[in-house]
């Protein structure tokens, strides 16, 4: 429902604005423009997206993610002490973590929801501190080839679409870092 | 030569060449990825097309601009374009919202600008909270989310100012 609020409040501000400001005339034609330029959008992105979602296939066919799924074990013993006694809900931890870090959306989610369904069994609908963390990561995931937005800026005519790689990762990681901080923090302080 | 344009064709070599090795079928497992990639797009276009509409409008009436001439004194302080504004706040909230806004901004102020390689690096650095709490919480049957939301805000916060920030500071303002 929040999008449809969201949508609605758009439309209904644009509306009221454009007429306080005497841009009504522009309205009608840049609602058609937009959703034209959504086709076109798609369009043009599909095929740089499509081929790295079939590389990243490629990755994970050949266990390239159970690899790196592998490394991120020791981590998480440490970061989630509690969930990592139980082998299954481990590996789909890290299981979920590196096809996050992969970009591989669609494998990533099941993986953390059977994660999450392990680890908050018996605990009444409270979400332990643990299961606080692993979310917190989830919502701040690092992406290695952010392929969606190289699609996008490819589409847009850039000069190379992956020159925003460093400044992704290190974004990405920095903000995961800090809402480890913060959820490790909150932990200490947070009632009930 | 720049590291990002050795990339994509090492990336492919190696990837094809390690999964040959593996005795993996790379054709078919390429082709397979690239239909999963088409069904993803098939998925957003719907909300792409009503998202980019509704943002076509806000734009035309005056209204976003207003929003970052209100926002602009604020997030001057803190480095981060107003021109962005209206990102930070849909990134939290939807997918393919802050993917209609992203582009939208790209293509406005220049793909490789500034403004457009700061509103690239919002998009990429980051889920859409909201919908990770809703999808994982929903799933395990937790109400009380306690202090999940307050942190995961923590991150994004951090990730839009630390955007601004190694935007300039590696490929300038």
């Amino acid at each position: 429902m929040a999008m449809a609020w969201l949508w609605t409040g758009m439309v209904a501000v644009s509306l009221i604005f454009g007429a306080l400001t005497g841009n009504l005339n522009a309205l009608s034609a840049a609602a058609l423009e937009g959703a034209q330029s959504a086709v076109e959008l798609c369009l043009a992105m599909c095929g740089v997206m499509c081929l790295w979602t079939g590389v990243m296939e490629v990755m994970n066919q050949c266990h390239l993610t159970d690899r790196l799924a592998s490394l991120f074990r020791p981590l998480l013993r440490r970061l989630l002490p509690n969930a990592s006694r139980d082998s299954e809900t481990l590996a789909a931890i890290s299981a979920n973590l590196s096809a996050d870090l992969l970009g591989l959306g669609n494998a990533a989610t099941p993986l953390g929801i059977r994660a999450a369904c392990r680890m908050s069994r018996g605990c009444k609908g409270t979400a332990s501190d643990e299961l606080c963390l692993l979310v917190v990561l989830n919502t701040a995931s690092i992406q290695l080839l952010p392929t969606t937005l190289a699609g996008v800026r490819a589409s847009l005519g850039t000069a190379d679409p992956f020159d925003i790689l460093p400044a992704v990762w290190l974004t990405s990681l920095l903000s995961v870092f800090a809402g480890l901080l913060a959820a490790k923090l909150f932990a200490h302080f947070w009632r009930n | 030569m720049a590291l990002s344009t050795l990339i994509v064709p090492v990336l492919l070599t190696f990837t094809a060449c390690f999964a040959l090795g593996k005795r993996v079928d790379v054709y078919s497992a390429l082709t397979k990825g690239a239909e999963e990639g088409l069904t993803v797009l098939l998925h957003i276009l719907p909300s792409l097309i009503a998202l980019l509409s509704a943002v076509y409008m806000f734009r035309a009436s005056g209204a976003m601009e207003a929003l970052g001439t209100l926002l602009a004194p604020a997030l001057d302080r803190i480095g981060i374009p107003a021109e962005t504004a209206p990102l930070l706040f849909i990134r939290p909230i939807s997918g393919s919202g802050a993917l209609a806004v992203g582009s939208e901004i790209m293509d406005s102020y220049g793909v490789d600008s500034y403004i457009g390689r700061v509103a690239a690096v919002m998009l990429g650095s980051s889920e859409t909270t909201f919908y990770t709490v809703a999808v994982y919480y929903g799933a395990a049957g937790i109400t009380k989310t306690r202090y999940t939301i307050p942190a995961a805000l923590c991150a994004d916060a951090v990730m839009f100012l630390a955007s601004a920030f190694f935007v300039r500071l590696l490929m300038g303002a």
